[in-house]
């Protein structure tokens, strides 16, 4: 017996069955997606891989898909080097965990998200601004915010430092689980603190190298003067009194400052405060996590807060981390559908727990967390962590210029380098004149 | 008129055959045939990258378009450019001269001890070449480190420093360089130890006969012997010394401000940090000239010794 199909109901049903493959969502079967592979940041606080592994071990027990992970450093540029191997040979992870600038660098080359974020932005309230600039590229979402790695890079102050140099009580200023009382906190308060640290035997260790810490602390003190060097049209706008105004400043800090601070890099910030100099430094909670390990009569003296306020507001530096999916992945809808179960808030919780703290959620409605309120010593030291009170803008260094002219400002510590050479004894305009030739050469395209 | 005959079929199979056997009897073919392995893997692994490099120093920012040699003009016309070919010939030359002279002074030295204890010195002085640099300079940026310098600690105990050792150009210039000459200097000395084992001792005894002092047997018996291996060992050098990497990004990432960016350094600050590949790829390629000159001179130098023996 047969039943003869007419060709109007073969293309018919063709191009519904088409239909129905592209826009369903992932469905599983036995084994039906088959393998997905994970390219995740290797954290740098013991065991907090153990938190992204247990959660993606789970989504592919419950969707019966193999995952393979690995877990790429970032030491020596490893991670950046094999998203840059993956995009020139067209083929890697399904998934991978994607530094700041990334999205928008192989912005032709990731799978947009938007539908991803329109409902984690719904569940878990808006990004920040900084985010969205990173993140959104001519209107689409590419990479998801991750929490694993997403960091604010915050004062970390010693609480008897302060108190003792400059009579300055961070705790009351910043007091746990409560709003910051900090509207004395400015950038003239933050420089006389400078000195009288520096006076006082233990300087703020602030680097001024050309490496991400270093060039975060200097993007959002520009920022709190509104110092723009190119503006979100592309156009150098370099030579403005906000830039002068910030670059005076940094003269004043500098003379402040370790000798050296001109070679540190991000590891040099974190050893000065561990080994007892430094009254402050600008960093996640991974150097006191440190210094509970190695030196717990530091730890118990260290609390992290907000940034002193400029004349155009109070800026801290965010550095999020993205996972992200290329356009040449086998499995893309396997790979959203995990990334959904790796943005759940469940999942945001376990990672901030497994990291100490360390790890940041970049939703506004995930940033009070039991770990930050409890961590100790001393209590609450992290409780200011994820800015809850949003006490602080959140920026990244160099925005709002276009991406790939930003992105070098920031590889390329510009605006450090100014310092510097300001601060060396050159002359303002000289200064200005130098960089503004060199954001002419990031011009190109 | 000639008469031309038309040509055996038979005999030209046989007069192929003998001519490939001869092919293949050959010292040459046979010798090509052998290296052919290690040619194809050159091939993949050098020939491959580096037209890979040229392609790509020939195209736009984001790789779209084809502009020839635009960014070859562009960097002539960037200072920091010019700052960083500027720093790569000091670097280069000055760790040069300094591992050829401490590896000179040292191989005499080492050529002096009796043989019975020179293996264990010979052993011993060759370390700092063995050790894979990446791992000896973190040693040396503790030495130099901001805020533990072991250096600065001793320093300290006579009423010395601190001194800035990564954090002023100059100082951080001395540091990588020194660190260069530390790794490098011994492969120096055990290629001059060779050369000098080879000084037959009878030119000796003869300069020693005619009164010669010590400096003069050097300049004119030592010296002269090893000019070939000297040179050899020194342009070998200065191409290894020139392409450096890895000292320097460990030890200063190419800083402070650009003071001790070479040209491998800066490459990967602008072409993987910053995202502009075939910038870098660009700037990667300047090397190529500079050291084309020193491999020439190497090969001239190679068939002048091989036509003097």
């Amino acid at each position: 017996m047969g039943s003869k199909v007419s060709r109007r109901r073969f293309v018919g049903g063709t191009a519904a069955l088409s239909t129905a493959m592209v826009a369903a969502p992932f469905v599983r079967g036995a084994y039906a997606a088959g393998k997905i592979s994970i390219g995740f940041w290797d954290h740098w606080v013991p065991d907090a891989n153990k938190a992204t592994e247990a959660l993606a071990k789970e989504w592919g027990e419950k969707e019966k898909v193999e995952v393979q992970i690995d877990y790429i450093t970032s030491n020596g540029n490893k991670l950046l080097l094999t998203t840059a191997a993956e995009s020139q040979a067209k083929s890697g992870h399904d998934i991978l965990a994607i530094n700041t600038w990334l999205p928008a660098r192989y912005a032709d080359q990731l799978v947009p998200v938007d539908d991803i974020m329109a409902d984690l932005i719904k569940e878990h309230g808006a990004v920040n601004n900084t985010v969205e600039y990173l993140g959104k590229i001519n209107g689409k979402w590419l990479a998801i915010p991750a929490t694993a790695g997403s960091q604010i890079k915050g004062p970390c102050s010693r609480i008897d430092l302060l108190k003792k140099h400059a009579n300055i009580d961070i705790q009351a200023m910043y007091p746990a689980g409560q709003a910051p009382k900090a509207d004395d906190w400015n950038l003239d308060t933050f420089l006389k603190a400078a000195e009288a640290c520096h006076k006082g035997g233990n300087p703020f260790g602030i680097g001024l190298g050309t490496t991400s810490d270093n060039v975060d602390t200097i993007g959002a003190i520009f920022h709190s003067f509104g110092a723009v060097m190119v503006d979100a049209k592309g156009e150098i706008v370099i030579k403005n009194d906000q830039v002068r105004q910030a670059l005076e400043f940094y003269k004043k800090l500098m003379a402040f400052l370790p000798a050296d601070v001109a070679a540190w890099d991000d590891a040099s910030n974190n050893k000065f405060l561990v080994s007892g100099q430094g009254s402050m430094i600008m960093n996640p909670p991974s150097a006191w996590a440190v210094a509970k390990r190695d030196a717990p009569k530091v730890a118990e003296q260290c609390w992290t807060h907000g940034f002193p306020k400029g004349p155009k507001g109070r800026f801290a530096p965010f550095l999020p981390y993205f996972w992200g999916t290329w356009n040449f992945s086998k499995n893309q809808s396997a790979a959203k559908s995990l990334l959904r179960h790796l943005s759940t808030a469940a999942a945001a919780e376990k990672m901030c727990n497994a990291s100490g703290g360390y790890d940041l959620p970049s939703f506004e409605k995930l940033t009070t967390f039991k770990v930050w309120a409890e961590a100790a010593p001393p209590k609450g030291t992290l409780y200011h962590y994820p800015n809850p009170h949003n006490h602080q803008t959140l920026s990244i260094a160099a925005a709002p210029a276009p991406h790939k002219i930003a992105e070098q400002i920031y590889n390329q510590g510009i605006q450090t380098q100014m310092a510097v050479r300001y601060f060396k004894g050159e002359a303002l305009e000289k200064t200005l004149d130098w960089a503004s030739g060199e954001l002419e050469g990031f011009m190109r395209n | 008129m000639a008469d031309v005959t038309a040509p055996n079929s038979a005999v030209l199979v046989q007069s192929n055959r003998s001519s490939l056997h001869k092919l293949m009897q050959r010292k040459s073919t046979i010798a090509f045939l052998m290296a052919l392995p290690l040619i194809l893997l050159i091939a993949i692994l050098v020939v491959y990258p580096a037209g890979y490099a040229i392609w790509l120093s020939m195209l736009n920012k984001s790789m779209s378009k084809f502009v020839g040699f635009g960014n070859f003009e562009f960097l002539f016309k960037r200072q920091t450019f010019w700052d960083v070919v500027f720093q790569s010939c000091l670097f280069a030359i000055t760790a040069v001269i300094f591992k050829a002279m401490i590896g000179f002074v040292v191989a005499h030295f080492v050529h002096n001890i009796p043989s019975k204890g020179q293996r264990k010195w010979r052993g011993m002085l060759l370390v700092p070449w063995v050790i894979p640099p990446a791992m000896s300079t973190l040693a040396w940026l503790w030495l130099f480190d901001p805020s533990y310098s072991a250096f600065n600690w001793i320093l300290a105990h006579f009423g010395i420093g601190p001194v800035p050792w990564l954090g002023e150009a100059g100082w951080a210039r001395f540091a990588v360089i020194l660190v260069n000459i530390w790794a490098g200097a011994p492969f120096f000395m055990i290629m001059y130890l060779a050369a000098l084992k080879s000084v037959p001792d009878q030119l000796y005894e003869a300069a020693a006969i005619d009164g010669a002092a010590w400096w003069q047997r050097i300049w004119y018996v030592t010296l002269p012997m090893m000019r070939n291996i000297i040179a050899i060992t020194a342009l070998f050098s200065l191409i290894v010394t020139f392409a450096n990497f890895d000292i320097t990004r460990v030890l200063t990432s190419g800083g402070p401000l650009t003071a001790t960016h070479l040209f491998a350094t800066w490459a990967f600050k602008v072409g993987i940090e910053s995202g502009d590949i075939p910038l870098g790829a660009t700037v990667s390629l300047f090397m190529v000239p500079i050291l084309a000159v020193a491999a020439a001179f190497i090969l001239r130098d190679i068939n002048k010794r091989g036509s003097e023996v």
